[in-house]
């Protein structure tokens, strides 16, 4: 049986403002929300390596911007995406600040979640960013460089054609716990992005 | 917040052909920040095919209405009045409850609460501009706000940005995660703009536009606006996405 669709509403860009609507607070703007959401994904002790992932979100010159917004959304240390009781929400959103263009993520390492065929997926972070000049919000993925016998097993990292591009997507350990994602829009590390 | 089910059908392919292009150089801050590589296509998993819930009980009395929300007990927001309301369904018909919407504006003279705006129009001091709402068991929102204004942008020397508010829309899963923008019914500035244009298609444009509805206006009170969102919908087959275990 065939079915009449109906379209999705068409995307704009987020704007340079969109810290009034997601993230008030940070825009100086106090009293109307408690505090923005996607800032805490901790809300009390958890099970995991706990881990601190930051970046940058870089355009086509070279320049980080700083008006970009970023969200994730990944598994608990257990792989797991549906624990109602739990003191990890497994989302964040985070802008990029408005000197530096640095995000950052205090979250904890996430578990193997299987694909559609039950293989098991390398530990990852689907991530999404917005930012003025972005008419369609991006999706990616984060995975760990500490993670190499997964990422060699990984249904999607192996597929990919270019495996030059392929370090685009893996954030770098730089000490214990803390890990670096830098984004690239577009020049030679542009970063893969999907459609999904 | 809670956790959905990952026990779902993954979502239809995306249909590009309504949203703009990733480089549209008439909005020029789209040169340096779209990708130029084609998106990578795979069937996504349950990191893209579930997202965060929220529930009700987190919003405060005054989220959904921007005329109090950040104005001194006693006062309001400076200009007409409106109230919008529509629903959001995906793209099989289907309600989408329990979707956090977030919307952000300009106040009523074009001006946006915010540190690096530079235009010479004033601050209402009792408008934040910001709110926020949570799609009920039919898909149905509505918030209270002030007509927000036109407003010169840095784009071309005379580019001015329609009456507009935007959306952000959680949807239920990542893959549904959407944010837009809302124009007014007979702005003759939509047509005019470069962010509009991006979008290569005159019916969805029109798709943005709300639609006014003076049936539904609160006599001297407030005029309504209709604005009805669609995200994407979830594929309708049994016979994949086998889940480990299932």
């Amino acid at each position: 049986m065939s079915q009449k669709l109906l379209r999705e509403t068409s995307s704009q860009t987020a704007g340079p403002y969109v810290h009034i609507g997601c993230t008030p607070n940070f825009a100086e703007m106090s009293g109307v929300y408690d505090e923005d959401l996607g800032a805490k994904m901790k809300t009390g002790p958890i099970k995991g390596e706990e881990i601190t992932i930051t970046g940058q979100v870089f355009d086509g010159t070279g320049m980080a911007i700083r008006d970009a917004m970023i969200e994730i959304w990944q598994a608990d240390a257990d792989g797991g995406f549906a624990l109602t009781e739990s003191n990890f929400t497994g989302w964040g959103r985070c802008p990029t600040d408005m000197e530096t263009g640095q995000f950052q993520f205090d979250t904890v390492k996430p578990g193997q979640v299987p694909y559609m065929d039950g293989r098991l997926q390398a530990p990852h972070i689907t991530v999404w960013i917005v930012a003025r000049g972005i008419n369609l919000g991006l999706h990616t993925r984060l995975y760990f460089d500490d993670e190499a016998k997964a990422n060699a097993a990984d249904p999607i990292l192996t597929k990919i054609e270019h495996r030059n591009r392929v370090p685009t997507l893996i954030a770098k350990k730089q000490s214990s716990g803390s890990y670096l994602f830098d984004i690239h829009l577009q020049g030679e590390h542009e970063t893969i992005f999907f459609d999904m | 917040m809670t956790h959905k089910s990952p026990n779902q059908n993954g979502f239809l392919v995306r249909n590009h052909d309504g949203h703009p292009a990733a480089l549209t150089p008439a909005y020029k801050s789209s040169v340096t920040r779209s990708p130029t590589k084609p998106l990578l296509s795979f069937p996504g998993s349950m990191g893209e095919q579930t997202g965060p819930v929220f529930g009700h009980d987190m919003l405060g009395p005054l989220d959904k209405d921007l005329i109090l929300n950040f104005a001194q007990p006693g006062e309001m927001a400076l200009g007409p009045r409106i109230i919008v309301r529509g629903r959001v369904l995906d793209q099989t018909g289907r309600p989408v409850p329990n979707c956090l919407i977030e919307v952000w504006q300009a106040n009523a003279g074009g001006r946006y609460r915010h540190k690096n705006e530079a235009y010479l129009a004033p601050l209402d001091p009792n408008f934040g501009g910001c709110g926020r709402m949570i799609t009920d068991e039919n898909g149905a929102y509505e918030f209270r706000t002030v007509t927000p204004g036109p407003y010169p942008w840095p784009n071309g020397m005379a580019d001015w940005r329609p009456a507009h508010i935007h959306f952000s829309l959680m949807g239920q899963a990542f893959s549904q995660r959407l944010i837009t923008q809302m124009y007014f019914e007979g702005d003759p500035m939509i047509w005019q703009c470069p962010i509009v244009g991006s979008i290569d298609d005159t019916e969805a444009i029109k798709s943005l536009v709300a639609s006014l509805d003076m049936a539904e206006a609160v006599p001297m009170d407030a005029r309504v606006y209709k604005f009805d969102i669609v995200l994407r919908g979830r594929r309708q087959t049994f016979f994949e996405n086998r889940w480990e275990g299932l």
